[in-house]
């Protein structure tokens, strides 16, 4: 145990301590250990490496540590070797002997390991030289990774707390408030809603008790850069929130973490458990005689308990239903008192801002948007995972330089959906502006709290658009009568544009009761769900028309199942028998060759021209007294080489048995 | 302190933070409310209250009757913003709830006639909520509240079985403005009064009080009375 740490001297001392501590000379073995990564059986391989270290007698010429995500989840498990900075993907617990064998006695990588360009086909052996990691600036990301979360010497020896000792011993409270207004960060929950702002607020509030919170509720479908910051750098919250909680007065934080992450939970307890312990959190805080504890709470399980308003009812122990906030909460939020709520990522910027100062970290970004972000890029692009970037870096940059563009199989790039369920599609054209809150929402779409889903020529506009209002639909709490009644409503309408029974009125309407809905509702998540159904509209409306005047998916996603396109045909007798008979005045009244046909389709009797030949499986043409499906059945059936054994045949039953519609559209059918 | 609020170019003085809907009342100005009751907190889920407020040069739209009056603020109760937005979310209602008697009455003080919207059903209960704080805060037993999310959302009891903590005070019949939570009487005295909500059973009192001696329906029985006499007058 080491002892309590008093002064910001006693923090250097021990940085000393633990630096000198380290062996240069030393292999390091970072396997990641945290979510995915372990899905994949990380705990296995570091175990593995533990015991054949030990065997062959490298235990103290190597260290493996379990560190946080790099954000390549997707390929995970993976591992970095140091000094070499080899990087490791796809590492299965068997492959451990090979690389104590090959790399770590030899030198030489194990080349099944290492990463594949998509482009070249060629290894690449340092993770820097690949494209996913190449554009990253990573800053709130630097130390996941790299260090193991479960140690604070680990964290202190990368320089943690050093901005903590900065702020309470050189700092005034308005000070530290001023540096966070000077370095222009903004909420990266969601809002943007400038920090150093919200902080003066609640500084300022009238009332003794306050308090601090860190939103890590992440419930985006999708989204997983909280958690990967929870679990792989848990004190850099707790270290800005510490600094948080002194500038703005409050004794007390707390962390609401989504009940999903048990791992966060987990690495954040013993981050608040090691910092008590060494004295950075509870009373007297490094001499500067100031007293400060967090609890980590964790969520009642619905999306909305992320609400600002929302989670302070959780945390209060009501229903997590939004409350109002015509008093901000910064005035009046928990118990009614001056609360400062922001996400983790928000929190995790602080100790930067003030360990390197607010002018170097406005350097970075754009007028509005500073320093960087962290977004989760999934769906259909090359490599997916986390990626820090800096704010303004252009969504081409993102989605084609890191994301390495569309998977493989020819299809185009259509639309980037970002800002999470309540974000907006943006589409190809617009791939140049810069990514940074305002231009985000000018184009209809939001930062939101970083969620990026790529998607290509075989997306519908429309059914995305549905997807997400059915999510928001069932994650809405039901409070209030705009959210809750018209989403149901929204979602009613966009499932019949998708099923071809949308109707000349409907994009007005969905228009219309999007502004009822931003105008009235209660939070936010009312107040944002038109989003994807506006920004689609506004970009790919003609998807919107094709399904309803044409009953057409030009994607080819949607599917009614009562209805029968023309363009579903892909020989054109039998449509052209259909459409004579329907226009004949006989269709209506039973006519009976057509049940006659109907027999022979569905039997797949033939038709002969003689008495004697009748059988079971035959209809005698004189049976007939119309020539149409005669004709049919003479000339086209008898002479094509499948004999009514083919699909067009079934869809042509379905539409005289009844079963479905035909329907008609701009495009007509392509010979096969 | 005393704040001073224009409200459709009509100037009144009220306590600071008092909800504008009250300081509209004090002017006789109408607007429509479903969730509010002056007994209890201001639940704002209606937002059939809304009124366009300004401050500082830009307008929104707010809830009258949970948003603070503050010096300076400007209100318009009639707006055409206003008219649509209190419009729309009639025509929601009415889709969900077409056979409420009071819907129907205020849809057409209102003058909607036609509905946009699909039909969905016949539900009775507008989740206003009402029922649930009157319980809450009037009765101090919370014996009923909210149970799920969105569309399913419901009143019902903890678990959804037979509430014993209901004390069958009836306050909760009286306040709810569709007549959806009935009372029932009871066979003797013994088995005190039971509610029924649409489907739900609350059970009588658990202590089998006689009503005149029960100790719980004293504590409240003041506010009780103003909430019935109000809820009465009303209708
Ligand atoms: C429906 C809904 C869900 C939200 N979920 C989250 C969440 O999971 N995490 C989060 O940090 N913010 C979430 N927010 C945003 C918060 O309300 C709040 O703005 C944010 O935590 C403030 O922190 P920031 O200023 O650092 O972004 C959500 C908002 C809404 C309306
Ligand atoms: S907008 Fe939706 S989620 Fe928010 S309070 Fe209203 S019903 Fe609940
Ligand atoms: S089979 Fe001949 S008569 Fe019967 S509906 Fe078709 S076209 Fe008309
Ligand atoms: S049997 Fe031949 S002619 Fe008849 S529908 Fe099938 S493919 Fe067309
Ligand atoms: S009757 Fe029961 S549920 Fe209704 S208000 Fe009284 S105690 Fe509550
Ligand atoms: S039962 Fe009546 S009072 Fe309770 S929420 Fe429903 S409509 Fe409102
Ligand atoms: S969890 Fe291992 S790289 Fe993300
Ligand atoms: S009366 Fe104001 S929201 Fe219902």
């Amino acid at each position: 145990m080491i002892s309590k740490i008093k002064t910001p001297s006693d923090l250097e001392v021990l940085r000393q301590a633990i630096l000198s501590r380290q062996d240069p000379n030393k292999q390091v073995l970072r396997v990641c250990c945290t979510t995915a990564c372990r899905a994949g059986g990380a705990l296995d391989i570091v175990k593995n490496f533990k015991e054949e270290l030990a065997e062959r007698g490298l235990q103290d010429k190597v260290e493996v540590k379990k560190t946080g995500c790099r954000g390549f989840c997707e390929k995970g498990p993976v591992m970095v070797i140091e000094p070499e900075e080899i990087f490791y993907s796809e590492v299965k617990p068997k492959d451990v002997t090979k690389i104590i064998d090959y790399t770590l006695l030899d030198g030489r990588p194990v080349k099944r390991l290492l990463y594949t360009d998509a482009e070249t086909r060629k290894k690449i052996t340092n993770e820097k030289d690949i494209p996913f990691f190449g554009k990253q600036v990573r800053r709130v990301f630097s130390k996941t990774g790299k260090i193991d979360p479960t140690q604070i010497q680990d964290y202190i020896a990368e320089g943690g707390y050093r901005a903590l000792a900065k702020a309470l011993t050189t700092m005034e409270p308005e000070e530290i408030i001023e540096a966070v207004e000077a370095s222009g960060l903004r909420g990266r929950g969601g809002g943007g809603f400038p920090t150093g702002r919200k902080w003066r607020a609640c500084w300022e509030a009238p009332g003794s008790a306050r308090y601090v919170i860190a939103n890590g509720d992440e419930g985006d479908p999708g989204a997983f850069m909280d958690r990967s910051l929870m679990e792989g750098d848990p004190h850099s919250i707790v270290e800005g929130m510490i600094i948080g909680a002194y500038a703005i007065g409050a004794n007390e934080g707390f962390i609401y973490v989504r009940d999903e992450y048990p791992i966060a939970v987990e690495h954040l307890s013993i981050a608040v458990e090691q910092a008590t312990s060494l004295g950075l959190l509870g009373k007297d805080i490094l001499g500067a005689g100031f007293d400060f504890t967090i609890e980590i709470e964790r969520g009642a399980g619905a999306f909305v308990c992320g609400e600002s308003t929302a989670l302070m009812n959780s945390l209060e122990g009501r229903v997590g239903e939004p409350r109002a906030k015509y008093v901000h909460t910064v005035a009046s939020g928990l118990w009614d008192r001056p609360s400062a709520l922001n996400n983790v990522e928000t929190w995790a910027n602080v100790p930067l801002i003030i360990d390197r100062g607010a002018e170097w970290y406005a350097s970075t970004g754009t007028a509005n948007s500073k320093g960087t972000k962290i977004f989760s890029l999934v769906g259909k692009v090359q490599n997916t995972g986390l990626i820090e970037v800096p704010m303004g870096i252009t969504l081409r940059e993102i989605i084609f330089d890191i994301g390495g563009g569309i998977r493989k199989g020819g299809k185009l790039f259509k639309a980037v959906q970002t800002g999470g369920p309540s974000g907006g599609c943006i589409p190809e054209h617009k791939m140049d502006m810069p990514v940074d809150y305002d231009s985000l929402k000018s184009l209809g779409a939001i930062m939101g709290s970083g969620g990026m889903i790529v998607m290509d020529e075989n997306t519908c506009m429309v059914d995305t658009a549905k997807y997400f209002v059915n999510f928001l639909m069932s994650e809405s709490c039901g409070k209030c009568v705009p959210c809750r009644e018209g989403l149901e409503q929204m979602h009613e309408i966009l499932t019949n544009i998708c099923e071809g029974n949308g109707e000349a009125e409907d994009i007005a309407l969905l228009e219309r009761l999007s502004s009822l809905m931003m105008d009235t509702s209660l939070c936010a998540l009312g107040g944002t769900a038109p989003n994807p159904v506006l920004s689609t509209i506004r970009y790919f409306r003609d998807e919107y028309e094709a399904h309803i005047f044409d009953k057409e998916c030009p994607a080819g996603v949607c599917r009614n199942p009562g209805i029968i396109r023309v363009t579903e045909f892909g020989c054109e007798s039998p449509l052209r028998f259909y459409e004579y008979c329907f226009a004949c005045p006989q269709f209506k009244d039973g006519c009976p060759d057509l049940s006659l046909s109907r027999t022979m389709l569905e039997g797949k009797r033939k038709l002969v021209f003689s008495d004697k030949l009748d059988s079971e499986d035959t209809v005698n043409a004189k049976e007939f007294h119309c020539l149409k499906p005669l004709s049919y059945f003479e000339k086209s059936r008898n002479t094509c080489g499948r004999q009514g054994k083919c699909r067009e045949e079934g869809l042509l039953v379905d539409l005289l048995s009844g079963k479905k519609e035909l329907v008609h559209s701009g495009t007509r059918l392509k010979k096969s | 302190m005393m704040v001073r609020i224009t409200i459709d170019g009509q100037i009144v003085h009220v306590k600071r933070h008092t909800p504008v809907l009250e300081a509209a009342k004090q002017l006789e100005i109408f607007i429509p409310t479903l969730c509010y009751h002056k007994a209890l907190k201001a639940y704002g889920a209606c937002r059939l209250c809304v009124v366009e407020a300004f401050r500082n040069g830009r307008s929104k739209l707010v809830t009258s009757c949970n948003y603070p009056a503050e010096d300076g603020l400007v209100v318009f109760t009639a707006t055409d913003r206003v008219k649509t937005a209190r419009k729309g979310i009639m025509e929601l209602l009415l889709a969900r709830c077409p056979e409420v008697p009071q819907i129907q009455q205020l849809a057409e003080k209102m003058g909607i006639k036609a509905v946009r919207f699909k039909k969905k059903g016949d539900r009775r209960c507008i989740l206003c909520g009402l029922c649930v704080r009157a319980c809450e805060e009037l009765v101090g037993v919370s014996a009923i509240n909210f149970t799920s999310r969105g569309t399913e959302k419901k009143i019902n009891t903890p678990f959804g079985i037979e509430s014993k903590v209901c004390i069958g005070c009836g306050s909760c019949t009286y306040i709810c403005p569709t007549g959806c939570v009935e009372m029932v009487g009871g066979g003797s005295p013994s088995d005190g009064r039971s509610m029924n909500m649409g489907d739900l059973a609350l059970a009588g009192c658990p202590n089998n009080y006689e009503c005149e001696a029960c100790e719980i329906d004293r504590e409240f029985i003041e506010e009780f009375k103003r909430v019935v006499k109000d809820v009465r007058a009303k209708t």
